[in-house]
C-alpha cells in the first residue's frame, strides 16, 4: 500500500512570463483515489496535460514507479502507463461504441499484428480481432455499456459518453488512470453510479487514480487524499477532509 | 446466422460491382460485339477507381486534404512505362512485363510519397494541401525536362502500349488490378489498423492519448495511396502513348478529389461508383462534342457536379433521396427494419461522415447554413 506510484517533483510550466503551474509536488501511492480540486483557472487540466506529455514542463519532473517520463511523447506516456481522458469528451464520434474501445486496446502486446499481416488477411489477423472483440466487450459490461455497442459514439447520451471514455482510457491498461472531472454535467444518480464504478475498477484492475473533480461530494466521498490547486500553486494537501477545511481553500472558494 | 451472412455480403458489394462489370465486358468481348472505344473506356474506368479508392484512404479515412494525387500517378506511369519498355527488350511476356513495371512503379511512387510525407504531415488541413499541390507541380515539372522522358514531347510508349485495335486485354488485366487494389484497401480498413487511421481522422488529440502512433499511421497511409497511385499510372502508361507531363495536371488531382467528395468520404463502394460515372461523363462529352461545342465540355460537366453535390447535401431533397437509397430498398426487398443509428458492419456506417475537411467548401459550393440544421446529420461535437 506504501508503493509510490506517481511522484512530480517541482513540477511546473509557463507560458511566457505566466507560471500556470508552479512547483507542484504530489506523491500518490498505489491503488490510492487521489483528488485533484481548486477554482476555475488553478491548472488542474495543466497538470494533466503536463503528466500526459502534451505540453513538456520547464521546470521539474516526474516519474512513475520511480521511471522518469520527463521529455516522453504523448504516445511513449502512454505506452508506459498512463491513460486519460478529457474535460471536453474527446470521443471518436464517428466510430462505434465498441470500435472506440478497441482503439484503446490497439497497442496491447497481446494484440499485436503487423500491418501486413492485416494487408493480407492473414489468420492471426482474425485471432486478434475476435480476441480484441471479446476483450473490449468485458470492459464495456462493467461500465454497462454492453448494450450500446453497435450505436455511434456521438448518438450516446452523454453520461454514457463519459463512462465511454472512462472505458476507452481503461482499454489502454494503464497503472495511473487520470480523470478529468469524470462526473461533470451528470445527474446525482449517475454520479452516485461512477463512484461505485470507479471504485469497482480501481479494486479490479489494481488501479491508481487521479481525479480532477468539482463536486465536492463526489471528492469527498471517493478520495483519500487531495491536493487543493490555486493559481498555479499548491494551497493545501493531504487527507481530504483536512484540507477541504483548510481556511486557505475555504477563502480561495468563498472568499472571505 | 442469417445477420451473419448478410454482414458478409455487405463486405463485398464493391467486389461483386467491378467483377461484374468485368465479366460482363468479357463475355461482350468474347462474341466480338465489344466496340473499340468501350475497352478503351473500361481501362480509363479502372485506373480511375484505383485513384479515387486509393486517394479515399488519405481524404476520407485519414482526413487530410492531399491534392497531389496526379503527382503519384505521374512518377508511376513516366518511370513505370520507361521501365516496361526497358523489360519488353528482355522479357517476351507483355503481361509480365506489365506486373512487374506496376509493382516497381508503384514502389517508386510510394517512395515520393514517403519522402514529401515525411515533412509535410507534419501539416495540417489547407497547408498540406498545398504543399502536396506543389509536390504534384514540381514532379510534372522535372519530368518534362529530363530527356530521357522524351522533354516537353512526352515519354513515346508505342513499344509497351497495348493497342485497342488488336489487343484489348488492357482492361481485364486493369480490373483484375481494381480488384487486389480493394481487397488490399478492405483490408486495411477493416483492420485494427484502419481502426487507428480513423481514430486520427475524428480526433487527433484522443489518438495520440490513447498511445496511438499518429506519425507512423499518417505516413503509412501516404505511402500505401501513392503506391496504388503509382501502379494506376503505369496502366496509363500502357494505355496510351505518349504519356505526356501535361495529363497530370493540378486539374487532374481535383478531378480525382471530386471523385472521393461525390462517392462519399471514406465510401469505397461510393468512390467506385463516382469514379466510373466521372469517367463515363468525360468519355461521352469528350466524344459526342467536337469542334467548337469541345468548350462546352467543362461547364456540363461542372454543372452535372454542381447538381450532384446539391443533391447530396440539400435537406429538402432528403425524402427524395432517401427514396432512392440502396439500403432502404434493400431492407424493402428483404422486410427487415432498420434502427438509424444501428450500424450493420464492422466499419462503421461511413456515408454520412463529416470530415476536418469541409469538402462543400472546396467545391465553392456553400450549403453550410443548410447542413447546420439536418438533423439526420451526426454533427461533430465534443469540440
Amino acid at each position: 500500500m506504501s508503493e509510490i506510484v506517481l511522484k512530480t517533483e517541482n513540477l511546473g510550466i509557463s507560458f511566457g512570463g505566466l507560471k500556470a503551474v508552479d512547483n507542484v509536488n504530489i506523491e500518490i501511492k498505489k491503488r490510492q483515489l487521489y483528488g485533484l480540486v481548486g477554482p476555475n483557472g488553478a491548472g488542474k487540466t495543466t497538470v494533466f496535460n503536463l503528466l500526459t506529455g502534451v505540453y513538456q514542463p520547464t521546470t521539474g519532473c516526474f516519474y512513475l514507479d520511480g521511471e522518469k517520463l520527463t521529455g516522453k511523447t504523448q504516445e511513449q506516456i502512454n505506452h508506459k502507463g498512463i491513460a486519460r481522458t478529457f474535460q471536453n469528451i474527446r470521443l471518436f464520434n464517428n466510430m462505434s461504441v465498441i470500435r472506440n474501445v478497441m482503439v484503446g486496446l490497439h497497442n496491447q502486446p497481446e494484440f499485436k499484428c503487423n500491418p501486413f499481416v492485416s494487408l493480407f488477411r492473414l489468420p492471426g489477423h482474425f485471432k486478434t480481432e475476435k480476441a480484441m472483440r471479446e476483450k473490449a466487450k468485458e470492459i464495456l459490461r462493467i461500465f454497462d455499456l454492453e448494450d450500446e455497442r453497435n450505436n455511434l459514439a456521438c448518438n450516446l447520451p452523454y453520461g454514457k459518453q463519459r463512462k465511454l471514455e472512462i472505458a476507452r482510457a481503461l482499454a489502454t491498461n494503464p497503472k495511473l488512470l487520470l480523470l478529468d472531472e469524470p462526473a461533470a454535467g451528470m445527474n446525482p444518480y449517475e454520479t452516485e453510479d461512477l463512484m461505485h464504478i470507479i471504485r469497482r475498477i480501481r479494486d479490479e484492475f489494481d488501479l491508481t487514480i487521479l481525479l480532477i473533480e468539482h463536486d465536492m461530494k463526489f471528492v469527498s466521498g471517493l478520495c483519500d487524499e487531495i491536493t487543493v490547486l490555486n493559481f498555479g500553486t499548491v494551497l493545501a494537501q493531504g487527507t481530504t477532509d483536512e484540507a477541504l477545511n483548510n481556511p486557505e481553500v475555504i477563502k480561495a472558494y468563498i472568499g472571505e | 446466422m442469417s445477420k451473419l451472412k448478410k454482414l458478409k455480403l455487405s463486405n463485398y458489394v464493391c467486389y461483386i460491382m467491378v467483377a461484374a462489370v468485368m465479366v460482363v465486358s468479357f463475355i461482350v468481348a468474347q462474341t466480338g460485339n465489344l466496340p473499340r472505344s468501350y475497352s478503351n473506356l473500361l481501362v480509363q474506368i479502372a485506373y480511375s477507381i484505383i485513384l479515387a479508392v486509393s486517394l479515399n484512404l488519405v481524404v476520407g479515412f485519414l482526413g487530410e486534404l492531399s491534392l497531389g494525387h496526379a503527382g503519384f500517378m505521374c512518377v508511376g506511369a513516366y518511370v513505370g512505362s520507361y521501365l516496361a519498355m526497358q523489360l519488353a527488350e528482355v522479357i517476351d511476356n507483355k503481361l509480365i512485363v506489365l506486373i512487374l513495371s506496376m509493382l516497381i512503379g508503384g514502389l517508386l511512387a510510394a517512395f515520393f510519397g514517403f519522402l514529401v510525407g515525411l515533412p509535410a504531415l507534419r501539416l495540417k488541413g489547407d497547408y498540406l494541401a498545398i504543399v502536396t499541390l506543389a509536390f504534384g507541380e514540381i514532379v510534372r515539372t522535372v519530368f518534362k525536362n529530363m530527356s530521357v522522358f522524351g522533354k516537353a514531347m512526352g515519354l513515346s510508349t508505342q513499344a509497351i502500349k497495348y493497342d485497342s485495335r488488336q489487343d484489348t486485354s488492357l482492361y481485364l488485366v486493369s480490373f483484375i488490378t481494381v480488384l487486389v487494389v480493394l481487397f488490399f484497401v478492405q483490408n486495411l480498413v477493416r483492420s485494427k489498423h484502419g481502426r487507428a487511421i480513423t481514430a486520427i481522422r475524428d480526433n487527433e488529440i484522443a489518438a495520440k492519448a490513447m498511445g496511438i502512433n499518429v506519425t507512423f499511421y499518417k505516413l503509412f497511409v501516404f505511402v500505401i495511396a501513392a503506391f496504388f497511385a503509382g501502379m494506376a499510372g503505369v496502366i496509363y502508361g500502357h494505355y496510351t502513348t505518349p504519356v505526356l507531363y501535361s495529363f497530370f495536371s493540378y486539374n487532374y488531382s481535383i478531378e480525382i478529389l471530386v471523385m472521393v467528395v461525390l462517392g462519399g468520404m471514406a465510401s469505397i463502394n461510393g468512390s467506385i461508383i463516382a469514379a466510373a460515372l466521372i469517367t463515363f461523363i468525360n468519355f461521352q462529352l469528350q466524344s459526342h462534342l467536337s469542334g467548337d461545342l469541345a468548350a462546352l465540355k467543362y461547364l456540363i460537366y461542372a454543372l452535372i457536379l454542381i447538381v450532384l453535390v446539391i443533391f447530396n447535401n440539400a435537406p429538402k431533397l432528403a425524402p427524395i433521396k432517401d427514396k432512392l437509397s440502396p439500403k432502404l430498398l434493400f431492407a424493402k426487398i428483404t422486410g427487415k427494419k432498420r434502427h438509424p443509428g444501428d450500424i450493420r458492419s464492422d466499419a462503421g456506417d461511413w456515408r454520412v461522415i463529416p470530415t476536418k475537411i469541409k469538402m462543400d467548401e472546396v467545391l465553392s459550393v456553400d450549403l453550410q447554413q443548410n447542413t447546420e440544421f439536418t438533423p439526420d446529420k451526426p454533427q461533430k461535437g465534443g469540440k
